[in-house]
């Protein structure tokens, strides 16, 4: 069975080089680079050279570089790190409805500790408006967490403009740029961000590593008390060979960013042009324009988007219907209840994400399967033929129910 | 099973981590068919313990969620779990609160065959276009005529056919319990021959979302407690204590009254509405007819009266009655002798020796035989 992997947003193969530069790491180089003896010595200059890989991409400095196991811990740093420092200063935290569950799930966890959190709402194409930002700002705001390109729909925010907003109110900007990073440019200055997290394993580097920038002079708590590690900011043993792999992984995706995109983009539109070709009543969920190049979401009505993954993965097809965060199984999505997508299409969202090693004939093969699928399911549908849509307000009638 | 006699097919295993499913699957994988292993997802008692303010819960049904992962990934068949939380806890945990409110007793495992696993899950399988969804039920279905009968699973002490009354003909058609002409004896060999890692698992006794057996702190978690006292009485009319809150009560129940009555007491009535247990002697639990409900028949619906003999609970050999069905889908049943212990909101369902007839909810019992 031909195997077909649309799923770069969940996670990404390594890049062969990643592998092949990570070994040595795990054989000859063993040391713990905190040790002063050799073997230590020859691993330090490893991850020093990693976390210049890193800001570079990002437009840093190695010093506002700290590595971290992966995504949701740096966004769980960066959230808890700020309440707990700023603590004096106010209890105030604003964020969005469509967050990552890393960041939502901290936040919902402040708000048991006596932190307000304000969750900005999306319109219906996942856009944050950025008047309603501002309007959300308190004297007790210490901090805005705002994701960069969002995992399920790739909408992008307009994160320049969240970041003047934040300045002007000198206010600390965290942004979750897990799925942004790799995909299109991140530049912590342009943006002015304070705070911004990125994961190995979405751009060709293993799982298990991850990193935070903390713009210098930014007083955090941190999340690992232990060791001295990473200046005291964040404890444990380095994981040296997932640290060097997270560097090469960031240099290489800055190698020709903008081509290697346009290819992908190529792609994705034909996929989405092909769908829609074929494919009557469906919806494409997130902005059609400002949207990570390599992400498509689409909702076909009357049918569950659980039964459509399913009958892809049997013919090969790896897809998702959003997060593959939670526990293994398929759950109805919050970003499309933020997006005020009707219930029924968004029990249908799909996610088809490509990555660089994605191939014109992979696209056709998807092209050739999957409109059949959905004809297939749809006629077993009870929905199928005997209803009308839901009005926006009965949605939300039926989600607030 | 003589569904599975002919060629290949592609069947779907409802695979709960247990033992029974996991042989269920092997054997079927084992036979040549193309088997594909689907869990449902229905109860996160994390998320539960969780809201409830524990900072941390074990996680019973997740525990077999993994078992289920590991037997299909020996099997190296392809796995899915499916999410039926929110269905589950609309039309199983609801109802089974409702129910104990409503001075019923419920049973949950037959509704969630009914509402899971033989429809949306059946759904499902038939979405990923096989031809049969598999349980691990001790149960049989032979063909009969045009049709399927459903009789007891051929080991006496693990029949479930009592759990499967609600079964449609069309279900039947699509069904199979490849488990159903075993022993568990038989079961737990086939699991050692086959290396499963389920073999020796211990058996599930309880409700799956009541792991401690303590129901009432489960339905005053869901549903809040206080303002539920009430009377205690004796069927004679006495007035013979208080109560606090009339789910904590099921007929039958004899230990907890806490009265001082010169002979053994036992719940025989719950009336939720006046908030009253009553209570009376061992001779007042005796019942010689009940109505049922939403009676679901197996075999083609009757017209007119028919003998059979009936089982009121999972564990209670049934006995002959005559069932009396109406156009509204209800039934009396009169028994022959009468019976102890007809509790609504339990399940009676009718057999003609090891075939299944049918059955319905018990709704309220006739009669008592001595007031």
């Amino acid at each position: 069975m031909k195997r077909i992997y649309l799923d770069y947003n969940a996670t990404t193969p390594v890049l062969p080089e990643v592998l092949e530069a990570m070994l040595p790491f795990y054989r000859e180089n063993f040391g713990n680079p905190s040790s002063v003896h050799w073997a230590g010595r020859a691993v330090a200059g490893a991850v020093e050279r990693a976390r210049e890989q890193v800001a570079r991409l990002i437009n840093a400095s190695p010093a506002e570089i700290v590595f971290v196991s992966c995504g949701s811990e740096g966004d769980d740093f960066a959230i808890k790190g700020t309440a707990d420092a700023l603590r004096e200063q106010g209890n105030h935290i604003i964020t969005t409805a469509v967050e990552h569950p890393a960041v939502l799930e901290t936040c919902k966890f402040l708000e048991k500790r006596g932190f307000e959190v304000t969750y900005l709402p999306v319109d219906s194409d996942g856009m944050l408006d950025i008047a309603v930002l501002g309007k959300a700002i308190t004297p007790k705001t210490i901090l805005i967490s705002a994701m960069w390109g969002n995992n399920e729909t790739g909408a992008l925010f307009p994160i320049e403009e969240i970041g003047a907003v934040a300045r002007k109110h000198r206010i600390r900007f965290h942004t979750d740029a897990v799925q942004a990073v790799g995909k299109v440019p991140v530049d912590v200055q342009k943006a002015q961000v304070d705070l911004l997290v990125l994961s190995g394993h979405k751009i060709g580097a293993p799982k298990g590593v991850g990193a935070i920038y903390i713009r210098k002079g930014t007083r955090m708590t941190p999340l690992l008390h232990g060791g001295h590690q990473e200046r005291n900011r964040r404890a444990g043993t380095h994981n040296v060979a997932g640290i060097v792999g997270l560097g090469l992984a960031c240099e290489i995706a800055g190698r020709d960013l903008t081509a290697k995109m346009e290819k992908v983009r190529y792609l994705r539109d034909k996929l989405e042009r092909g769908i829609f070709a074929a494919v009557p009543e469906i919806k494409l969920n997130g902005h059609p324009e400002k949207r990570l190049p390599n992400t498509l979401n689409v909702s076909f009505a009357y049918i569950e988007g659980e039964s459509l993954l399913l009958n892809l993965d049997m013919k090969g097809i790896a897809a998702s219907s959003g997060s593959a965060c939670t526990s293994g199984s398929l759950e109805p999505s919050h970003v499309m209840g933020a997006m005020c997508v009707e219930v029924t299409l968004a029990h249908s969202s799909t996610r088809l994400s490509l990555g660089p090693e994605t191939t014109e004939e992979e696209i056709d093969y998807v092209l050739e399967v999957l409109p059949p699928i959905v004809q297939r399911l749809r006629e077993m549908s009870p929905l199928y033929n005997c209803r009308t849509p839901m009005s926006c307000e009965e949605c939300s009638i039926v989600k607030r129910v | 099973m003589n569904k599975m006699t002919n060629d290949k097919k592609r069947v779907v295993v409802a695979m709960s981590g247990g033992v029974d499913s996991s042989v269920a699957a092997a054997l079927l994988k084992e036979q040549g068919h193309e088997v594909i292993g689907m869990t449902m997802q229905i109860w996160d008692y994390s998320a539960f313990t969780a809201e409830h303010g524990e900072t941390f819960g074990t996680c019973c049904s997740l525990d077999d969620v993994y078992d289920a992962r590991r037997v299909a990934e020996s099997l190296d068949i392809p796995f899915y779990v499916v999410n039926f939380e929110k269905d589950f806890q609309h039309q199983v945990i609801d109802r089974f609160c409702d129910d104990y409110f409503a001075g019923r007793t419920p049973n949950p495992c037959v509704l969630c065959n009914q509402v899971l696993k033989f429809d949306l899950l059946l759904r499902r399988a038939r979405e990923l276009e096989a031809d049969c969804l598999a349980t691990g039920h001790y149960a049989q279905l032979l063909r009969e005529g045009e049709g399927f009968a459903l009789r007891k699973g051929l080991d006496a002490a693990k029949d479930q056919s009592y759990f499967l009354f609600t079964l449609t003909p069309e279900q039947m058609e699509r069904v199979v319990f490849p488990l159903g002409g075993m022993t568990k004896e038989e079961v737990r060999i086939h699991a050692v021959r086959l290396g499963l890692r389920t073999a020796e698992k211990p058996e599930s006794q309880d409700i799956c979302f009541v792991p401690d057996g303590d129901y009432v702190r489960f339905l005053e978690e869901e549903r809040g407690s206080g303002h539920m006292d009430g009377e205690i009485v004796h069927v004679g009319g006495k007035v013979l204590g208080r109560h606090q809150g009339t789910y904590r009560y099921t007929v039958g129940q004899r230990r907890g009254l806490g009265i001082a009555w010169p002979d053994p007491l036992y719940v025989v009535g719950i009336d939720a509405t006046k908030r009253q247990v009553v209570v009376g002697e061992a001779q007042h639990l005796l019942v010689r007819e009940f109505t049922c409900l939403e009676v679901n028949w197996t075999v083609p619906p009757p017209s007119q009266p028919l003998r059979a003999r009936c089982r009121i609970r999972y564990r209670h050999t049934e006995v002959p009655a005559l069932i009396t069905p109406f156009p509204d889908g209800r039934a009396t049943v009169s028994f022959d002798e009468p019976q102890k212990g007809v509790t609504p909101g339990q399940a009676a369902v009718f057999y003609e020796g090891d075939k299944v007839l049918g059955g319905g909810w018990i709704e309220k019992a006739g009669a008592r035989i001595q007031e």
